[in-house]
């Protein structure tokens, strides 16, 4: 079994798991206890925070756990609306955003908030350009993705920076969770940006795990009301073993980050290569350094990529369509869309996405697997 | 190239005379305590300055210990070299490389003790200004505020090179003052007390009152730590915990509310002054500061003060909170301070005590709690412990939690 789909999930690390059983056994207080195993749990969420601030350059005030990804960015964006919404109701984001922003800049539009969607080219950039034309006096938030999960794109968060350095009172969020131990730490630990948002299960913690940077100074209105954990910005009793796998997690996925890019782009580059020497292929994700190492997004042309991805299965390959969130609606693409791939060859398209376990006797394989799975679609097409 | 030593230069010592000598052995003793957890360096105390050896290990975290000693004016890490000319040029050109970025002004500063040495002050400074012209030729000389001082001691075992000064904590060693007794509570204010009686040379040991069952192992576990906070600044020192419970259900049951705070603190004071004597402490020290709350108005502190004729000195007597809070933050105890477990002092806290208690009063209704009786009690069950530099006392999950990290 070759486990290409790690965008979507990874496999939770037997060392968290570990931890988490450990933490959940031995560590089983409520941290907000007053007593003494109330103490020790409040202990283990209080140094996982300063282990996790410590990792990625940030001070341990400046983080706030949370469910995960899609609460991180509900919270930062909704938190922002409301914290916001006398100096302004206008955010931009952009056209290729994961539906967790997507999806809650939706539901800002119908309370009256106005969204400026920033568009892509045809590789899946947005242009600096776009964002400074449609800054206005009542923008209060700008929330771009770093890494894009759907083809790799890495957004060019520095000259987004220099603009807003301009626009000191915007908030500026950032959603990081297709970047952990991706080699863009420098990118995302910019300091014009105010909150970046993290998911657990992309790096091998546990799903239900995950937090959020928020600069000191910055503020955001709470989503959960309740008893006033997290300074009384997250209530709700804290995932204390969760909390802890997620540090160890994170401490393992970012220890030997260079290394660890190095093969994985080193991967997707024979795979990459292997691909394009087929006719009917199409690679959206490049080579370049623009891009993430750890996401290919390819088609093969005139074969539905759900169909792909099933073909590919039978040779003991697991992989998506283009994001495994939306790969059961059968909605197309929304980047490739957005990239303008016209919708005949979007359909086609599917994603391997790989980690740090990943190995080169795997995309031998995959090779392999692509060759029998190509060979297969071309004698149906004949 | 590697610091093979610190040199550490003495403060405020110039006007002690007769008692220089025993200046210098007490602050040798405050640097071997506060560096107790590296057996490998030789300390040896001279005249003029002390060094401290390193025998190979690094540099740094020395250098962190010693910048909280008190009596110590600043400190240099050098280089030691052979009585060579020629060693001594490559050693010097190697730290300037090390330390003089590109572009600086600097200057050669000799010192010679031993006089039969071939080049005198002068020679000496001449022979490096010239080699370092030679081979840095982006430095400028300056004699007046130079960015870079290369300093050079010739002394009668070798030759000594440093570049670096760093400023010491000042003050005087702690114990060239004396011994005496300071009532540490868990708050802002004693603590800052506690720092300015050691930087004064005082040799403090902390009187805290616990509780229990009414306070819990965190609150004692916090003054604890503070007390660790403060060990850098002299070395070791004894944390005496006085158990206070039983006293203040007496007190409770028998003294109207109007005087309960009043007369416990008579009883602390007591206990406190019995402590000293016990311990051949001089003097007590507290954080009292005039005003802040009903216990520290003039009129509290008179009717408190009448149980005993010992010196009570009050460091933090006359500042402001504010200014409290900053020098609490400075010397990195006030977050320790505002942790919230109820101590000694706040759980039987009266709504709201006399301001301005009248000490016959006070004296009239500790008649009514056997004074005596309570104070042996209390006197039979001190905890006394050694807290050292270092030493943790409210994580001590914290390496358990960090291997599950």
């Amino acid at each position: 079994m070759i486990y290409f789909d790690n965008s979507a999930t990874t496999k939770p690390d037997s060392g968290a798991l570990d931890t988490y059983r450990t933490v959940a056994e031995q560590f089983f207080g409520n941290p907000s206890s007053l007593h003494k195993l109330g103490d020790k749990a409040k202990a283990v969420v209080e140094q996982s925070r300063e282990q996790i601030a410590e990792l990625i350059h940030a001070k341990p005030n400046e983080i706030y756990f949370t469910s995960g990804g899609t609460e991180g960015d509900n919270w930062i964006i909704k938190g922002t609306a409301m914290a916001k919404r006398m100096f302004g109701k206008h955010i931009i984001t952009t056209t290729i955003e994961h539906p967790a922003v997507r999806n809650t800049m939706a539901q800002l539009e119908d309370l009256g908030f106005d969204v400026t969607y920033l568009p892509v080219d045809s590789r899946g950039f947005i242009n600096p350009d776009d964002l400074k034309a449609a800054m206005r006096d009542d923008t209060i938030l700008v929330s771009i993705m770093a890494v894009n999960n759907e083809v790799g794109s890495i957004q060019p968060l520095d000259k987004v920076a220099d603009i807003l350095q301009d626009y000191p009172t915007v908030h500026f969020h950032v959603d990081a969770v297709q970047s952990v131990g991706k080699g863009v730490m420098d990118l995302i630990r910019n300091p014009r940006i105010d909150f970046l948002t993290f998911s657990g299960h992309k790096f091998h913690a546990l799903r239900g795990t995950g937090f959020i940077y928020a600069k000191q100074g910055r503020r955001i209105e709470p989503l959960m009301a309740g008893g006033g954990q997290e300074k009384d910005w997250r209530s709700g009793t804290e995932n204390t073993a969760g909390i802890a796998a997620m540090a160890k997690a994170l401490r393992l996925a970012l220890t030997d980050e260079d290394k660890k890019v190095a093969r994985e782009q080193a991967i997707r580059k024979e795979i990459t290569e292997y691909v394009e020497s087929f006719d009917h292929t199409v690679i959206f994700s490049k080579l370049t350094p623009d891009f993430a190492p750890h996401i290919l997004t390819m088609a093969i042309t005139g074969v539905r990529g759900e169909t792909i991805v099933h073909a590919f299965e039978n040779e003991g390959v697991y992989m998506s369509t283009t994001s495994a969130c939306s790969s059961r609606s059968g909605q197309e693409s929304s980047t490739l869309a957005a990239m303008n791939v016209d919708g005949s060859i979007a359909e086609s398209a599917f994603r391997v996405s790989l980690d740090e376990d990943n190995t080169m006797a795997e995309a031998e394989q995959f090779k392999q697997a692509f060759k029998n799975v190509y060979a297969g679609f071309m004698r149906m097409r004949a | 190239m590697k610091y093979s030593e610190i040199m550490v230069r003495y403060g405020e010592l110039s006007t002690k005379g007769r008692n220089r000598k025993a200046f210098i052995g007490r602050l040798n003793g405050n640097v071997a305590k506060t560096l107790h957890d590296f057996p490998e360096l030789t300390i040896r105390p001279k005249r003029d300055r002390l060094h401290i050896e390193l025998n190979d290990l690094p540099y740094e975290p020395i250098m962190d210990r010693l910048s909280h000693v008190f009596g110590i004016q600043s400190f240099s890490p050098s280089i030691k070299v052979e009585k060579d000319m020629d060693k001594v040029r490559e050693a010097a050109l190697e730290l300037m490389d090390r330390t003089a970025p590109k572009g600086v002004t600097f200057k050669v500063q000799t010192k010679r003790s031993d006089k039969t040495f071939e080049l005198d002050t002068n020679g000496m400074n001449l022979a490096l200004g010239d080699y370092m012209f030679d081979k840095r030729p982006d430095l400028t000389a300056q004699m007046k505020h130079p960015d870079v001082t290369l300093r050079v001691e010739i002394r009668r075992e070798a030759i000594f090179l440093s570049t670096e000064t760093v400023k010491g904590a000042g003050g005087l060693p702690v114990g060239t003052a004396g011994k005496a007794a300071m009532m540490l509570s868990g708050g802002i204010d004693s603590p800052v007390a506690a720092y300015l009686a050691l930087k004064r040379g005082v040799d403090i040991e902390m009187v805290h009152f616990f509780s229990p069952p009414y306070t819990s192992d965190n609150a004692l576990n916090k003054a604890k730590e503070l007390t660790a906070k403060l060990t850098p600044y002299g070395g070791r020192i004894d944390f005496i915990a006085v158990p206070f419970a039983h006293i203040q259900e007496e007190i409770k049951a028998k003294v109207p509310e109007g005087y309960l705070m009043t007369v416990q603190r008579r009883l602390m004071l007591r206990l406190t002054e019995a402590i000293a004597h016990q311990r051949g402490d001089l003097a007590i020290f507290n954080g009292e500061s005039v005003g802040q709350v009903a216990s520290q108005t003039l009129q509290s502190m008179a009717a408190i003060n009448d149980v005993t004729v010992m010196p009570i000195v009050r460091p933090v007597a006359t500042m402001d909170k504010t200014e409290i809070i900053e020098q609490a933050r400075k010397i990195d105890t006030y977050d320790l301070s505002i942790m919230p477990f109820e101590d000694c002092c706040t759980i039987f806290a009266p709504p709201s005590p006399k301001t301005q208690p009248r000490t016959d009063r006070a004296r009239h209704y500790e008649q009514r709690i056997d004074v005596e009786g309570l104070m042996a009690e209390a006197m039979a069950g001190l905890q006394i412990n050694s807290i050292r530099p270092g030493q943790e006392f409210l994580n001590q999950d914290q390496d358990i939690i960090a291997e599950l990290l």
